[in-house]
């Protein structure tokens, strides 16, 4: 049998089969991605790229593949947001100050997918920290969306924080991608790429080895072109990790064993609280054919209220920083990566090895999150946060009394132009309006690409399920993209020039 | 609640971070406006409702105290910035 389509093209699920019937070799498939990679540098997708490690590591599946011992994810190219630690390979979550730092041990969720047999491509480009919403706050610079508005030659932002894995994934770059997601880094730049992204439930893969942001919001998940290999990807991916304790002992399903067993039977709520207002209406009008069709596909529609949904994103600003300025106080100048130069006092070392080492977003956190956990303060802040955090998770186990899942947009916009919002944080902020309470409740959620906007750009839904119940979200995340028939894929202008 | 630069300046140096002047007014404006818009969460009633603690329901796992990890000085000097055999050089703290 021999390979009729372009192996960029295929899916994980395809690639498998092919590579099982020996229709394309794990080392074809590589160097395939490692070309693309190369001929896609203007993307600036990757900070790292690890083309010696892919051939080397295909070979191995090749052997295995030979001798008949294939694993889940044998022999597949991906690519890795450059916040999970691997061992050997310069991991620096785009920030100056882990400058030179070079892991001597692996994340999990990486030795999960290196244990299924997947192949190392590089590490994704990502906003400092997972701080952004566009990727532009890199250290290493913007990644750049490979999606163009149509007739307009404006370089457009991935979304964030995972902007470079939705860069990769959406152009061809890497058949998958693994991101992580504190308030939608992976669901919006998803939906802004035209790719399917997925927050598991947090708990559901474990945080060991990531670089830590805010840690009882961070979850890992993956980024792929379709909701079958985001099921594949998941099921490598998770597991309970000692080295986690709020990992979770629950059985990890065959999710896409479950894909395609219809949605009778299934409540689907719409949370009237996410209609915005100012929201484009394309936004709402794809909502409401998504919504259709589900129903046609035999899901039962129910409207549901999740009052707080508003003071979300206010609570994540006060929740995610404090976190953060906790977690990023090992950052000394000491132990590992930047250390600013001739400074003869230990305080001093520290206080310009941190101004210099971080970016101006990072410093702003750091900044609200310690004031807000400062004495005198953290009653009205911290504490108020974390009471309405409480509300938030209220609202939505009170919805799934009466549903199984929720149906929601994935963002309030498409795509936007380099530079349009960095001079205002809260709008900024505003992107993440749909996805954030997810992280805030724990929830898993899923964005899938489901039509372009008057502009041609992507635009998603997500659906969001109850907690540990990633089978019913992918399932009608797969109702989603049979319906939708998304196959559009970005005009590939990087390799014109 | 808004702050002025004299609890900016407080606020870098808990968080150890060196602030200049100019920088110093700037975050104070930055900070201002992030508080102004978090001020919103003041208007919830939050009544009787306990603070997030946890997302998922789950028992905090135990395990036996004893060590089962480590013996890797090598491993864990690797990254340091500056280092003389197995000790992170820092400059001089006590005179």
């Amino acid at each position: 049998m021999a390979l009729t389509s372009d192996p960029l093209e295929l899916t994980i699920a395809e690639a498998r089969d092919a590579l099982k019937a020996k229709a394309i070799s794990a080392r074809e498939l590589a160097e395939a991605h490692v070309r693309a990679i190369d001929g896609a540098r203007v993307l600036n997708a990757f900070i790292t790229e690890t083309p010696d490690r892919a051939l080397s590591s295909a070979a191995d599946s090749d052997a295995r593949i030979m001798r008949g011992e294939a694993r889940a994810l044998e022999g597949i190219p991906i690519a890795i947001k450059d916040l999970f630690c691997t061992k050997g390979v310069r991991t620096t979550a785009a920030s100056r100050i882990l400058d030179g730092f070079v892991p001597t041990y692996e994340s999990t969720v990486t030795q999960n997918l290196w244990n299924a047999g997947a192949v190392l491509l590089g590490k994704t480009n990502l906003d400092e920290f997972a701080m952004g919403s566009s990727n532009e706050t890199s250290y290493f610079g913007p990644a750049i969306n490979p999606w163009r508005a149509r007739r307009k030659n404006d370089d457009l932002v991935p979304g964030g924080s995972s902007g470079g894995s939705a860069t990769a994934v959406a152009a061809r770059l890497a058949l998958a991608a693994i991101g992580t997601d504190t308030g939608g880094s992976i669901r919006q730049p998803a939906a802004m790429t035209g790719t399917v992204g997925l927050k598991p439930t947090y708990g559901r893969c474990s945080r060991w080895g990531i670089v830590a942001y805010a840690s009882s919001l961070d979850q890992a998940g993956p980024m792929t072109r379709t909701v079958k290999d985001a099921a594949i990807m998941l099921r490598a991916m998770a597991s309970v990790d000692p080295k986690d304790s709020t990992s979770v002992d629950a059985p990890v399903p065959d999710y896409e064993k479950e894909l395609e067993s219809g949605l009778s039977g299934l409540r689907v709520g719409i949370p009237k609280e996410y209609r915005v207002e100012g929201a484009p209406p394309e936004i709402e009008a794809l909502w409401e054919k998504g919504a259709e069709w589900l129903k046609a596909q035999g899901a039962q529609l129910i409207e549901v209220s999740l009052p707080h949904t508003k003071y979300a994103l206010a609570a994540y600003y006060v929740v995610a920083p404090a976190e953060a300025s906790s977690n990023l106080a090992r950052y000394d100048g000491v132990r590992y990566g930047y250390r600013a130069p001739e400074t003869d006092e230990l305080l001093e070392l520290y206080e310009k090895t941190r101004a210099e080492g971080f970016g101006r977003e990072v410093r702003r956190r750091i900044m609200i999150g310690t004031y807000v956990l400062s004495a005198g303060y953290y009653d009205a802040y911290y504490l108020q946060a974390q009471k309405v955090r409480t509300l938030i998770a209220r609202d939505f186990s009170q919805a799934f009394e009466s549903c199984d899942a929720l149906l929601t947009p994935a963002t309030p916009c498409p795509a936007f132009a380099l530079g349009a919002k960095t001079a205002d944080p809260v709008s900024m902020y505003l992107n993440d309006v749909f996805t954030v309470t997810v992280n805030l409740a724990g929830l898993p959620g899923l964005s899938v690409p489901a039509g372009l906007s008057t502009e041609g750009l992507p635009l998603g839904l997500q659906v969001i399920g109850k907690a540990f119940d990633e089978a019913t979200v992918l399932k009608i995340g797969r109702a989603i993209e049979r319906a939708a028939h998304f196959s559009h894929a970005p005009q590939p202008w990087w390799k014109m020039r | 609640m808004s702050v002025d630069e004299d609890t900016v300046k407080r606020i870098a140096k808990l968080a150890r971070l060196a602030l200049d002047e100019g920088q110093a007014a700037a975050m104070k404006d930055e900070l201002n406006a992030l508080i102004a818009w978090v001020e919103q969460l003041q208007e919830v009633n939050v009544e009787g409702i306990p603070p997030m603690t946890s997302v998922v329901a789950q028992r905090l796992k135990m395990r036996d105290d004893e060590v089962t990890d480590g013996g890797y000085p090598d491993d864990l000097m690797k990254n340091a910035p500056l280092s003389e055999k197995h000790f992170f050089v820092v400059p001089k703290v006590v005179e």
